[in-house]
């Protein structure tokens, strides 16, 4: 049977979000699903990808991939693809997953797309498209020339399906080639946020000049907190030495792609929007009802945002609890 | 030192996009284009690491339809690059092979200390070209790199992963670095600087002359569409109270985010 390889992503042993979208799509095809779990805690993950529809699982637990190695990660996975020879593998747009998969497609002289806003596996076939010029057309995605395709998905595009924990599977042990190593990981800093990074939030509430204050970020916070929402920012305050690097969305930023993305104090500069412009609902409150922003939201709220945001944190707390 | 500094040219993000009559592509009239902001840290990069070490040299790359592409060119030894290199080749050419050209020519040109590229170029946003320009000439690569350190034969850079996570990794022996914003501010072309580029040297190769088919390519795209309009906006009313309240009950019952 044609098989699809779905390539998973867990962290502190739990499959992330994209992992469980992407085996539901899998298992969905009626293809035989194999997914490749690679990184310390790999065995009782890969018993979670059975549980989503995986009937096979490609496992290392190799203490080589504690942290991400571009070369060590690249060996394995070309390796895998060499030997099995997939018609398609998918995985999630991540950052480890956009530096990886275009060294082993070289390598494997495969096909590779990244940033998928539609899959489609019905009868055997694979449709995807993807957005071009941050999002002002798409297009569908035609391969040739090639046996294996990869194909890389944004997060929050497809649905997850329920849990079946009395399923199972195979388990292949797989082990790490070995190699002269040209790239050394001397230390990874982890982030201070225990929220989820931006291109994974499913909230998502961003601050822009219109915050007057670095201090004043605490007003999102705590929105964010009751919304369980994670934090981002516009490239203004950014630059301003506000807030970190890291949190800015936008062109030259972050593209996410939440339910939900509330703009607070940011005047929706195109730049801005080219990365919020697949979030499902976006909420702008400004107090200049002529903002540019209130031409893209789902919902507007004309009004000082010292004002809105207390209102508002208190209004979620009050219908959420 | 050798450096090779690749750039991408892209539409400006103030552009309109408009399709062609028959959705087989998009119409390009109109569209100004632009080095890839990315690519401007890579150069920047490159021009800073050539004035710390007398004798250094930077060659911009970049491949495209010539008549546009030249002005990539021009930009970047206006900025300050010594000479360019430039692939002519149809408009729309995949990752796939546009990397297969990029190391072709890199490799033709002799021993080099790094290849700087951009992190991603924003009209595909695809990442791809710049490992797989590391994958075809077999040296290491690091791309979102917003730090960087070199230091005899090997680089000790910064990158960017998700949640704020930072890695430090060293790469050894000549390598490619995938730049992204914070690693410095880059420079403006001056008027000197685009006289001066006038005289600097630019070499033209065709795909052909590096053996490549444009039939090779594994990826292609077609049915183009606009995003569909979104409903208009709406904007609620009342006092702040009853904003608020409606707009929760709005997310929570008629969108079901919450
Ligand atoms: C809107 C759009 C979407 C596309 N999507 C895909 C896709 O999903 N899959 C696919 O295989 N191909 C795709 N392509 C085709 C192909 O990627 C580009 O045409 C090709 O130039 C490679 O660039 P990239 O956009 O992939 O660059 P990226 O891989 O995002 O660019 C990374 C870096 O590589 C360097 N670089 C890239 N292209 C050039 C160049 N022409 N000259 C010099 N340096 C360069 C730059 O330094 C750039 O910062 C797309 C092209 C366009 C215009
Ligand atoms: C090449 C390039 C790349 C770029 N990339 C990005 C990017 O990735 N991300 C990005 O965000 N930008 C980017 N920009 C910058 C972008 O063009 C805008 O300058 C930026 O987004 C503006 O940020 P802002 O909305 O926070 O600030 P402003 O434009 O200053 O807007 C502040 C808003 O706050 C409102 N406001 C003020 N006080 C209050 C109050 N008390 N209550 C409510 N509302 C209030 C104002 O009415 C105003 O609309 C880029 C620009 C360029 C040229």
């Amino acid at each position: 049977m044609v098989s699809v390889f779905v390539f998973c992503e867990f962290q502190h042993g739990q499959l992330k979000k994209g992992a469980l979208e992407l085996l539901g799509a899998a298992s969905q095809s009626g293809r035989h699903v194999v997914s490749v779990v690679l990184g310390p805690e790999a065995p009782t993950v890969a018993f979670q990808t059975f549980h989503y529809g995986a009937q096979k699982a490609l496992v290392c637990d190799s203490k080589d991939l504690a942290l991400y190695n571009s070369e060590i990660y690249a060996n394995l996975l070309s390796l895998i693809i060499s030997e099995h020879k997939p018609e398609l593998v998918l995985a999630s747009s991540s950052v480890l997953a956009r530096d990886l998969f275009p060294r082993v497609a070289a390598r494997t002289d495969s096909a590779y797309t990244s940033d998928c806003t539609e899959l489609n596996l019905k009868d055997g076939g694979l449709h995807v498209r993807r957005p071009l010029y941050s999002g002002k057309c798409s297009a569908s995605v035609n391969f040739k020339n090639c046996t294996t395709k990869l194909v890389l998905m944004k997060q929050n595009q497809l649905p997850i399906f329920a849990a079946d924990v009395t399923k199972t599977g195979e388990i292949v042990t797989i082990k790490v080639p070995s190699s002269d190593l040209k790239t050394l990981v001397k230390k990874v800093v982890m982030g201070t946020s225990e929220k989820l990074d931006l291109t994974e939030a499913n909230i998502i509430v961003s601050g822009g000049r219109g915050l007057k204050e670095p201090g004043n970020f605490s007003l999102l916070e705590a929105l964010a907190d009751t919304l369980g929402a994670s934090v981002g920012a516009s490239r203004a305050v950014v630059d301003a030495g506000w807030v970190p690097h890291g949190m800015q969305v936008g062109q030259t930023g972050k593209t996410v792609n939440p339910s939900l993305y509330i703009a607070v104090g940011i005047s929706g500069a195109i730049q801005h929007m080219a990365g919020i412009m697949s979030s499902k609902v976006i909420v702008a409150i400004n107090k200049d009802p002529e903002a540019p922003i209130f031409q893209k939201a789902t919902f507007g709220i004309v009004g000082d945002l010292f004002e809105v945001v207390p209102l508002l944190t208190a209004e979620f707390k009050r219908t959420l609890s | 030192m050798k450096i090779f500094v690749c750039v991408k040219q892209v539409p400006d993000t103030e552009s309109k996009i408009r399709l062609k009559s028959d959705s087989s592509g998009i119409d390009e009239t109109g569209i100004k284009w632009v080095l890839n902001p990315y690519d401007e840290f890579g150069l920047e990069e490159a021009l800073k690491l050539k004035e710390s070490l007398p004798g250094s040299s930077v060659t911009v790359l970049s491949l495209g339809p010539k008549k546009r592409v030249v002005d990539a060119i021009r930009t970047a030894l206006a900025m300050g690059a010594d000479d360019g290199i430039l692939i002519d080749a149809p408009e729309f050419i995949d990752g796939y092979l546009t990397a297969k050209a990029l190391a072709k020519v890199i490799a033709a040109e002799g021993p080099f200390d790094l290849i700087f590229t951009g992190k991603l170029a924003i009209d595909s946003n695809n990442s791809f070209v710049s490992q797989a320009i590391a994958e075809a000439l077999s040296i290491p690569h690091a791309t979102v790199v917003s730090k960087l350190v070199h230091e005899g034969t090997s680089a000790t850079v910064e990158r960017e992963t998700e949640g704020g996570t930072r890695e430090v990794i060293q790469l050894k022996g000549p390598c490619l670095i995938g730049a992204n914003k914070g690693l410095n501010t880059p420079r403006y072309a001056n008027l000197p600087g685009i006289i001066k580029a006038k005289k600097k040297p630019v070499k033209e190769i065709s795909l052909s002359e590096l053996e490549l088919e444009v039939e090779a390519q594994r990826v292609s795209f077609s049915s183009f569409l606009l995003p569909a309009e979104k409903a208009t906006t709406k904007i609620l009313q009342g006092d702040m109270n009853t904003q608020v309240a409606e707009l929760v009950q709005l997310l929570k019952n008629e969108s079901k985010v919450l």
